[in-house]
């Protein structure tokens, strides 16, 4: 048990170090984050404003706070669905790694928690402090709140690393993933809250919206290290991400499983 | 006529590129069906970004959601063609990594028109469908008079909203030369300046404008020029008239742009091979 612990430790510790080389690439991604921050900031404020200063429990100092964590966190989550895996699955060398004596879920999400946790370095923390400076944000004083909020953002980045996940071993059924891929990219940033905060949707779609794993990814973690709605409502929203943690992993585990039958590598 | 038939066989290698990957997106139909739909939902889920905001109040940046549709349209149409027709220039990166783009030199035709011409995103289309949409729906009802103004500015608007975003990814393309792994920094005016100008620009505070408004003239190929159309005063720091300098903001981009690729071809040392 031990021994198992430690493998997907040196994967994740090794995932970090892989996303550590590329520092120019996370250099651009805060250059990124801050314009288009700034720009969410201009139309969400305008849009608090327009609203008379309160908006389903939003100030312009509480939207800040949105923006920037939302900023923050998108070099960590996946926000466009593709996977190295995709095209392992596609090209045939996933046989190669079904040969690991590692569970090929476990491994995968492993090392892409590594990968997000760095990026969280370069690119998020920057994002939140560049915020703070330039617009400033609302934090919550009570230390409960970035307790579960620091729960809350691995969940976050391991929930949105599973959905992707069955996005990949889809190819072992349909091959070409890229519908998938696109349809991901543009459900998990809406849906996920990434351009407006979910409380600011109509009734029906914040439903369908918290009917798909993908405000577990992202507008829950902010929700709750902003402390918005209260402790209550924070632990309620973590709940809800392991929730879907545990279905998503299942399903994983079992397409898994029924994918490797189906494996066809052609050529030798 | 003698020139004519010149150009005409100058021109004859980048038709018959530009041909072949027409009709290589469209040997497999499913795909390029599949392609196109998603292409639409793009447009559509970015539209749905600003119909979300208007859910809640009646009017931003001093425009109401019939107006927006008017910014977003010509924005997102002017966008979408010049990513079909430029928006592949965000490939270079791959090239210089990979050392491939040493084979570009050894042709006898322009670097960048060979990039250019190197093929064509037909599925953007289903996006440019959406932005003229939203363009026709907006010119409808937002109250924009069928006067000498419209029927000047919008063409106007539209051609200068194109070169502006077409010189656009020229410029991203020139900086990454230097950048080779950091093209998210030029993600932050092309996409970003996408974003920008479907915003109605009065909400933005003054840094944005410098930024928007004047380096990367994001304000000019929409917001200004509908305005305009609107009758509508402009903003501070970007009065109404402005819409009418869109073609010297065209320029001035191009000329960036320019540059920066000239610059770009200049320090490139090749890639060994």
């Amino acid at each position: 048990m031990r021994a198992t612990a430690r493998v997907y430790w040196r994967l994740l510790a090794a995932g970090f170090r892989r996303r550590s080389a590329y520092r120019l690439a996370a250099l651009g991604g805060l250059v990124a984050n801050l314009t288009f921050g700034l720009l969410k900031v201009a139309i969400l404020f305008a849009t608090i404003r327009a609203a008379g200063g309160h908006l389903h429990g939003y100030t312009t100092a509480s939207m800040s706070t949105y923006v920037w964590l939302s900023q923050g966190m998108l070099g960590a989550i996946n926000m466009d669905g593709r996977t190295d895996l995709a095209l392992r699955v596609k090209d045939g060398q996933v046989a190669v790694d079904f040969l690991r004596p590692v569970d090929l879920q476990a491994a995968t999400l492993a090392d892409g928690t590594g990968a997000a946790l760095f990026s969280l370095l370069p690119r998020g923390l920057p994002s939140v402090l560049l915020g703070a400076l330039t617009v400033g944000i609302a934090m919550p004083t009570n230390p409960v709140f970035y307790l579960l909020g620091a729960v809350s953002m691995v969940l976050g980045i391991v929930v949105s690393l599973a959905t992707v996940y069955l996005i990949a071993v889809a190819g072992f059924w349909i091959v070409e993933t890229r519908g998938l891929q696109i349809l991901y990219m543009l459900a998990s940033g809406f849906l996920g809250g990434l351009y407006v905060p979910l409380a600011l949707f109509p009734h029906w779609l914040r439903i369908t919206a918290t009917a798909t794993p993908f405000p577990s990814a992202m507008m829950y973690p902010i929700d709750v290290l902003s402390g918005l709605g209260g402790a209550g409502n924070a632990a309620r929203l973590v709940l809800a991400q392991l929730a879907w943690l545990a279905g998503l992993a299942a399903v994983g585990q079992w397409l898994t499983r029924a994918g490797r039958r189906r494996l066809e590598v052609q050529g030798g | 006529m003698a020139e004519l038939t010149g150009l005409r066989a100058e021109l004859r290698p980048y038709r018959a590129v530009l041909a072949s990957r027409a009709r290589a997106q469209r040997a497999y139909p499913t795909s390029f069906a599949i392609d196109m739909a998603s292409s639409l939902l793009v447009g559509l889920v970015e539209l749905a970004e600003i119909w979300v905001l208007f859910t809640n109040v009646t009017s931003l940046g001093g425009m109401r959601f019939n107006q927006i549709l008017l910014v977003f349209g010509m924005a997102d149409l002017t966008f979408s063609l010049a990513d079909l027709s430029f928006g592949h220039l965000d490939t270079l990166p791959t090239f210089l990594r990979a050392g491939t783009l040493d084979a570009f030199y050894l042709r006898p035709q322009p670097i960048l028109l060979q990039l250019i011409c190197s093929d064509v995103s037909l599925r953007r289309l289903a996006r440019a469908a959406v932005g003229a949409a939203a363009l026709g729906i907006g010119l409808d009802t937002s109250g924009a008079a069928w006067n000498l103004t419209t029927a000047t500015l919008l063409p106007l608007a539209l051609l200068s909203g194109y070169a502006t975003f077409a010189a656009l990814f020229v410029w991203a393309a020139g900086l990454q030369f230097f950048l080779l792994d950091g093209s998210e920094m030029t993600n932050a005016f092309v996409y970003g300046g996408r974003y920008a100008a479907t915003q109605p620009a009065s909400v933005w505070s003054r840094p944005l404008k410098l930024a928007f408004g004047f380096f990367f003239p994001m304000a000019v190929t929409a917001y200004l020029p509908a305005v305009t159309m609107l009758g509508l005063p402009g903003s501070d720091w970007l009065p109404a008239w402005l819409g009418w300098c869109a073609p010297a903001f065209a320029a001035w981009a191009w000329l960036m742009g320019l540059a920066c690729w000239r610059w770009g071809v200049r320090h490139y040392q090749g890639g060994g091979g």
